[in-house]
């Protein structure tokens, strides 16, 4: 992990950060919602960083599982706890967006339901990696897969069965007005995501290396 | 002819019924004004709109949502900070152990 990195993302996220609320105040409301249809603005972007921390998660979990490399297996360590953080952030920017454009905090519906299934194989993975022991490596590399191998399915969910949700179809034929803050955050995610995986896979690093010096203390 | 105290007592007693049936009165109005004016007890009528006073304003939920992520965020980073501070003085302590182990044998 570039050391190096973590500045200069972490200035550029901060950019993103402190200008998007400038832009989208400044973006039109929409007709049906409102003011509050402006939380999609922060609630789809982070997401979006959870689906790219379990893209890094998954695709990092496989090159452990195959070819047992320690520095993939940090990655995906580093990748699941922000991929938690970020669904953590969905996770409640939704319901507060839901209360008003449903009138309820929460529905049991498929998207919602499978966000939250998500969240809990991600947690479960965290857990497996701190009370596993010996040997959880592997099999928690197996859950981060089938983590992975779950966005596809939360994302085309609103296609596929009946939601309160807003269908994914939104996203694309969205006109330039709500388009530009959208993006503009959706960046500022994406690197944010980028920053605090370096950060937290400094710390995995940082770990590894005190491992190694506590096994050459015990050889000696 | 009733002598002149008894009187009183009856003026009196007649007085305090008086202010009790008036306060009493008073008191009934009050529960009855604080009643909502015109809470449906004949029917319902329908409406298409909710009042704008019964609505959930966005503004505060919005305003929190920002908030969280903010709040996650710096959270978070502020974690990664602190859990790298003890491991990397971890690490320091560990490097100085070692280091002193082998200087004798130099």
């Amino acid at each position: 992990m570039n050391r190096r990195l973590f500045p200069g993302l972490t200035v550029l996220s901060l950019v993103f950060f402190v200008t998007a609320p400038i832009i989208i105040v400044r973006a039109p409301y929409e007709s049906t919602m409102g003011l509050v249809q402006k939380i999609f603005y922060f609630h789809f972007p982070s997401w979006m960083a959870m689906f790219l921390a379990i893209f890094i998660l998954g695709v990092a979990s496989g090159i452990y599982l195959f070819r047992r490399a320690p520095a993939a297996d940090r990655l995906a360590v580093a990748a699941a706890e922000l991929a938690v953080v970020f669904g953590l952030m969905g996770l409640i920017t939704g319901p507060l967006w839901g209360v008003k454009a449903w009138g309820v905090w929460w529905q049991w519906d498929a998207r919602l339901t499978m966000a939250v299934i998500l969240e809990l194989i991600l947690v479960a993975y965290l857990l497996l990696r701190r009370y596993g022991g010996a040997g959880s490596e592997q099999l928690a590399a197996g859950l981060g897969m089938f983590a992975m191998a779950n966005v596809p399915f939360l994302y085309v969910s609103t296609e596929i069965w009946r939601t309160v949700h807003p269908r994914t179809s939104v996203v694309p034929t969205l006109p330039v007005d709500f388009g530009i803050p959208l993006w503009w955050s959706f960046s500022g995610f994406i690197v944010l995501c980028l920053a605090l995986l370096t950060a937290r896979g400094r710390l995995e690093e940082q770990r590894a290396a005190l491992d190694q010096l506590y096994l050459a203390l015990e050889e000696e | 002819m009733r002598p002149r105290g008894a009187n009183h007592a009856r003026a009196a007693s007649l007085g305090v019924a008086l202010f009790v049936l008036c306060a009493v009165w008073a008191g009934g109005h009050t529960t009855f004004a604080a009643q909502p004016p015109d809470a449906a007890q004949d029917g319902f009528v329908p409406m298409n709109d909710i009042p704008p006073e019964d609505q959930l304003p966005a503004a505060p939920l919005l305003v929190a949502a920002y908030s969280v992520v903010w709040a996650i965020a710096i959270g978070y980073m502020w974690t990664i900070w602190r859990r790298l501070g003890t491991v990397e003085q971890e690490l320091a302590d560990v490097s100085r152990r070692i280091s002193e182990r082998e200087r004798p044998g130099e």
